[in-house]
């Protein structure tokens, strides 16, 4: 395996990984705002409770992304960030209303009223990050964004101004909230607190069938090429029927109430619908026009950011893993930090 | 031309916000652990309320800088994309360093903010050490990115980008020691002494509180040995530009004439004969090139340069005498001065080290210019096409100025929390 094929895989490990954990703390905001019912209080005291230690970890994985983009295909970097300016940017400023309310609103317990403003900030900005993240994604496996030589010809909005790169917005929002809604049931301490988000994730995972069938759809005239790998591509299909087989486990564990398996049911649902779309517009990394080999730095540039990734999982993994040590669900204690 | 002036202000309007934070990320955990230690040792419960109130401002802070660096990270290449795109992976090897330690540091803010009662004291304490050691490993690792845009190195510059690229040679290049450590220093610095201002002001509307005579004798030796530390520093960081940018030197010292024993000029007119040729190089006699001797298109913004440099200078001077002045004392009475006139002179210089570490900042970044990549890449080619770059640069702008009001707001009232009698405000006041 070529030093590019091993940062593509880290790449896309590094997106999974913030499906998985900063998702599922989007997915957290999108169930504040949406927070119903006689325990409507409690269920966004559990929501601040689960994300409190662990949101800022959670975050930086986009960041450990973005490095090893520019440092490891730079020219693919350049691309998207001209290709794609308006929609990060608003993405950028969804991430910084996210992070800044949420750390307002916990160490700074003022009167409801207060709370609950910086607490709506929080979730709007919750829902608006994952939908243009999906919309970003979207536009790069669409083969919109077209490059001649290091300029992007295609403009500043039509590549992501489609109905495919929306449909893949809205399932990325599907998903986190489906993600969210798992990890509490969880989490929660309560039986009803349980339920409450039972039947949220329930929900969310109809939501998550119907917008992926959306997309499927979507992606044959939207995304031909992503079209072609989903249905043609050997190891595509094997990432299908894995990704199949993990919802409906999801689903059924959910249904039977075993909540601690059906966390990891739908994290590797989760995970595996984003190795497939990484797969399915393999070797591209920018379709139709930007390849992995093409986009890669320079052979001494990969191996020292190999050495820096390995030596970075050292330091990393063992600290992350005593971190979810430590905060594993457990009963909610009474004095919160930050009263 | 306007869109490369309006993303040139956003990139500096981003960092001038983003550095401040960053400087407490690396210092307010410092502060932290020397309190929480105080407490232990002395069981004595103010210093534990005040690690614990540094904590939270940490907490704020550091979640703030974490978001504004995610800007960064991103605006890097929304607004330079021609000098990622080029010269991305010749910098990848610290910035993913720099990923490394501010993942730790995250992590272990997690464990000291929310673990109180779920670690053992010695992990909780270990954590806290964690989180000051990754803040310095993180500025360290960003210092070095700056370094190596004013003094490129590690591989060969082709018109189709860098070749024979050596991310080790890159990430150290020449003036990385001295960059390093003079930033390292200043995020003490600002920090110490932004807390010693803060509980000065405290301490002169209530004289005897004690939570913040100790807060005091908590930030004032940081805040006293960065202050007499950086101007050496400082000035070894003074003789690498001397060599190394010698137009950036110019430009610093507002110096147009090629000249052997070249004075150094103070404001109003004062004139130190041979001094800016003895601290350039050490030498009476050395030759001080002049701007006039580089082409006029690679000047960096002289006025500006200069007055920045001055700035820097001035008020790095008032700190270190301020902190001469409190080590006579301390030294004479055995304890840190509380008499009216040093409380507020330590008031006043709260603010100083921020003015000093936003200046010094603006030192190099203006003094680089019209370069990115110094010699290399000029900020023009780097540029990103896209249109109407003012529409960012003034949301940013709006939402930096809400960004910042509510932290001082916020801080204000972690403040509050500590006043003494009746001025203690409800609810949060000693509500551990």
């Amino acid at each position: 395996m070529g030093t590019e094929t091993m940062l593509g895989f880290a790449v896309a490990g590094t997106f999974v990984l913030y499906a998985l954990f900063g998702g599922a703390d989007f997915g957290g905001g999108v169930w504040d705002l949406l927070a119903s019912g006689p325990r409507k209080k409690e269920q966004r005291e559990l929501i601040a409770h689960a994300l409190g230690p662990v949101w800022e970890v959670n975050h930086i994985w986009l960041i450990v992304g973005v490095v090893l983009l520019f440092a490891g295909f730079p020219r693919a970097f350049a691309v998207l960030s001209v290709a794609l300016h308006v929609p990060l940017t608003l993405l950028l400023l969804g991430i910084v209303f996210r992070g800044a309310a949420f750390t307002f609103r916990t160490y700074d317990t003022r009167g409801d009223a207060v709370q609950r403003q910086w607490g709506l900030v929080f979730s709007i900005a919750s829902v608006m990050a994952p939908v243009l993240l999906g919309l970003c994604v979207g536009a790069v496996a669409s083969g919109n964004i077209r490059v001649e030589g290091r300029t992007v010809v295609s403009g500043f909005f039509a590549p992501w101004l489609t109905p495919f790169a929306w449909t893949v917005g809205a399932l990325a929002l599907c998903l986190f909230a489906f993600l969210a809604a798992v990890y509490l049931t969880h989490e929660a301490p309560t039986p009803e607190l349980r339920e409450d988000f039972r039947k949220r994730a329930l929900g969310a995972g109809v939501a998550v069938f119907v917008a992926a069938l959306a997309v499927l759809l979507s992606a044959r005239e939207g995304a031909p090429r992503v079209w072609q790998g989903l249905l043609h591509e050997p190891f595509a299909l094997v990432l299908h029927a894995g990704t199949a087989l993990a919802a409906v486990t999801a689903f059924a564990l959910l249904w039977t109430r075993r909540f601690k398996w059906a966390r990891v049911a739908a994290a590797t649902q989760a995970g595996l619908i984003v190795l497939g779309w990484a797969a399915s517009q393999h070797p591209y990394l920018v379709v139709p026009d930007i390849t992995l080999s093409g986009a890669a730095s320079g052979p001494t540039a990969q191996r020292m950011l190999l050495v820096a990734l390995v030596v970075g999982a050292l330091t990393v993994l063992p600290s992350l893993a005593l971190l979810f040590r430590v905060f594993r669900p457990g009963p909610l204690p009474s004095t919160r930090m930050g009263k | 031309m306007a869109d490369l002036l309006y993303a040139r202000a956003q990139m500096g309007l981003s960092l001038a916000f983003h550095i401040v934070f960053a400087a407490a990320g690396v210092a307010l955990p410092v502060l932290m652990v020397l309190s929480d230690l105080k407490a232990r040792r002395t069981g004595d419960s103010d210093y534990r309320l005040l690690s614990q109130k540094l904590a939270k401002g940490t907490a704020i802070l550091f979640a703030v800088g974490a978001v504004s660096g995610t800007v960064l990270s991103f605006e890097l290449g929304l607004l330079w994309p021609e000098f990622m795109g080029q010269y991305g992976e010749v910098i990848g090897l610290p910035f993913s360093l720099e990923g490394v330690a501010f993942f730790t540091e995250a992590i272990f803010l997690g464990i000291y903010l929310y673990g109180r009662e779920r670690v053992s004291p010695g992990l909780h304490l270990f954590s806290g050490i964690m989180v000051a050691v990754s803040g310095a490993a993180s500025a360290f690792f960003v210092t070095l990115v700056n370094t190596f845009m004013n003094n490129p190195s590690g591989f060969t510059a082709t018109a189709g980008g860098p070749t024979d690229v050596q991310p080790l040679v890159a990430m150290f290049s020449p003036g990385w020691q001295y960059q390093t450590s003079h930033v390292l220093l200043s995020c003490y610095q600002a920090s110490a002494f932004a807390m010693a201002g803060i509980h000065a002001f405290v301490l002169l509307r209530h004289p005897g509180a004690a939570f913040h005579r100790k807060a005091l004798s908590v930030a004032l030796p940081l805040a006293c040995v960065t202050a007499l530390l950086q101007p050496l520093v400082g000035d070894l960081s003074a003789k690498h530009v001397a060599r190394a940018q010698p137009v950036k030197l110019a430009a610093m010292e507002s110096h147009f004439e090629t000249e052997r024993g070249a004075p150094l000029r103070l404001g109003g007119g004062v004139e130190i004969p041979k001094g800016l040729s003895i601290l350039a190089f050490a030498d009476p006699n050395a030759e001080v090139k002049g701007l006039n001797d580089f082409p006029r298109d690679e000047w960096p913004p002289v006025p500006k340069v200069h007055l920045a440099f001055q700035l820097m200078v001035g008020t790095g001077s008032l700190m270190a005498l301020l902190a001469l002045v409190t080590l006579a004392q301390r030294w004479r009475k055995k304890a840190w001065p509380d008499g009216k006139g040093m409380t507020w002179a330590w008031l006043l210089a709260g603010p100083l080290g921020v003015v000093a570490l936003e200046a010094g900042w603006l030192v190099t970044e203006w003094g680089r210019q019209p370069w990115i990549l110094r010699g290399v890449m000029r900020t023009a080619e780097a540029v990103t096409p896209v249109p109407h770059l003012s529409a960012p640069f003034w949301t940013f702008t709006a939402v930096y100025l809400f960004l910042g009001v509510t932290v001082v707001f916020l801080m204000v009232r972690q403040v509050k929390g500590t006043l003494p009698g009746p001025l203690a405000s409800g609810g949060e006041a000693h509500g551990h």
